[in-house]
């Protein structure tokens, strides 16, 4: 199950740094281990896989053959089905638990990088973790001491992942800059 | 006053003021008693604005203290018996926005309505009384009179709206001990602890059943369990008397006993509804 979610959210991240332009498999991965791969880069395997279902999907479209051999001679670009599916996938918010912030920063790339707004990712995200709290203090307030407990604990989680929602949110002009590499214009066709 | 909230300043301001008001409205409803405040319908004709049907409605409000914008187009609507948090950061014009709902200071620009009624349409003793009579406010520290007890701060809004003594006396206690303070009534506020006072303060706010409650950072002096606390006792007691609570917080904690936020950003409202 978990490498479902990884998977897609592979295809997602790949689907938007196309959204820069047209890319070969291999600058797709280049670009990905920059950006999001710090400690686990993609493997080949990955890329042209995910690529190839991407494909299969309508979501990608193979732009040009480069002449020679090797799995890197096509040039892939996004297509209006896959410019959707990125769109889509920004307006849902990552559950709230303790593995929000590497699927939280990469819509927040992935929208800063498209043009997006990154401020409705963040917004987004904290009423969803806004409602869980309501869900538990809800819970807490009709419970037993076991009860508020646990809900406390779950409280002070989401309550530290909003503080730094809100410093993000704080820091976006920054992040904006930072994540404007010379790399994603050459991609530009 | 807490040096991180620079609107601890016009928050000790706006409860003096409105403690003013409260008495020179009283000083003038005392020569035409029974003129109370009437109870606003919860149905008015549909308008353009969106504020049909609503308890309390802000629109488009714009506010500057001299240079600085505190309010640039924050709209804003409670319905009857709603628990609505108002968020964001310091100095976004939380504190600005919930005394302009509450008529304490009129908006340089927009509109507040309350059921069917426009706040600048009223007089001033008519905002004046509408405070006193439905609205009730609980601020971070500093709003009990320091030479009264706690069960007569309780009172003093009873007694303003032409209560007698002993009947205000009764429900002050009443109202104390479902708070879970009756043992500070003959205390005074210089007497207690924080966690007891804003109790006290919350008991004040409850006791003249008014239709909305204005608390902005009633936690904000507490520590974590007594802010629970208080917050528990005022969402379960405005819940149970169907009382609209506007509250002000930067704590997600806090915020998370109301039905919806609300951020407030530059002085502009932005609804999370998800
Ligand atoms: N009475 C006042 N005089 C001058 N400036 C004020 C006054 N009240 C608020 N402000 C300013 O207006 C802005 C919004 O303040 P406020 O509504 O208190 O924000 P918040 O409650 O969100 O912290 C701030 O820049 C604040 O300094
Ligand atoms: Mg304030």
């Amino acid at each position: 199950m978990p490498c479902i979610v990884l998977r897609m959210s592979i295809g997602h991240t790949l689907l938007g740094l196309l959204e820069a332009g047209p890319r070969h498999g291999y600058d797709l991965k280049r670009s990905y281990d920059e950006r999001f791969g710090h400690d686990r880069p993609l493997h080949y395997g990955q890329v042209y896989a995910t690529l190839s279902r991407l494909l299969k999907n309508g979501l990608v479209e193979v732009d040009g053959v480069t002449p020679g051999d090797g799995p890197d001679r096509k040039r892939y670009a996004i297509t209006e089905a896959g410019v959707t599916d990125v769109e889509h996938w920004l307006t849902q918010p990552e559950r709230p638990d303790l593995y929000l912030h590497s699927g939280l920063y990469t819509k927040l790339v992935v929208a800063l990088l498209t043009g997006r707004s990154a401020t409705d990712v963040l917004d987004r995200q904290r009423a969803e973790h806004l409602t869980a709290m309501r869900t538990l203090t809800r819970r807490k307030t009709g419970g037993d001491l076991a009860d508020q407990l646990v809900c406390d604990h779950a409280l002070f989680h989401l309550e530290a992942d909003l503080r730094f929602l809100e410093l993000t949110a704080a820091r976006l002009d920054a992040l904006r800059n930072a994540i404007r590499s010379p790399q994603a214009e050459e991609a530009r066709p | 006053m807490t040096p991180r909230d620079p609107s601890a300043r016009a928050v000790a301001a706006s409860a003096a003021s409105a403690a003013s008001a409260a008495s020179a409205a009283s000083a003038a409803s005392a020569g035409a008693p029974g003129t109370g405040p009437a109870r606003v319908g919860l149905a008015g004709p549909a308008d353009p604005s969106g504020t049909s049907g609503a308890l309390l409605a802000a629109v488009e409000l714009r506010k500057r203290f001299g240079a600085t914008p505190a309010l640039d187009g924050a709209s804003l609507r409670v319905d009857a018996g709603e628990i609505v948090a108002l968020m964001g950061p310091s100095g976004s014009g939380k504190s600005t926005l919930l005394h302009c709902l509450a008529g304490i200071i009129g908006p340089d620009a927009g509109e507040v309505h309350y059921g069917t009624r426009r706040l600048s349409a009223m007089s001033e003793a008519g905002r004046s009384a509408l405070r006193r009579g439905e609205f009730g406010f609980v601020f971070q520290f500093g709003q009990l009179v320091p030479e009264l007890t706690c069960a007569e701060n309780v009172a003093l809004p009873l007694r303003l709206g032409g209560v007698g003594r002993r009947a205000a006396r009764e429900r002050a206690r009443a109202q104390l001990a479902r708070l879970g303070v009756d043992d500070v009534a003959g205390k005074r506020p210089g007497e207690v602890s924080g966690g007891q006072g804003q109790r006290v303060a919350v008991a004040r706010a409850l006791v003249t059943e008014p239709r909305v409650i204005f608390a902005d950072e009633p936690t904000g002096a507490l520590d974590s369990l007594n802010g629970e606390e208080v917050m528990r006792l005022l969402t379960q007691a405005a819940r149970e008397a169907a009382t609209a609570v506007v509250l002000v917080t930067h704590d997600a904690r806090v915020a998370a006993y109301s039905d919806r936020e609300v951020v407030v950003r530059d002085g502009r409202t932005r609804s999370l509804a998800g």
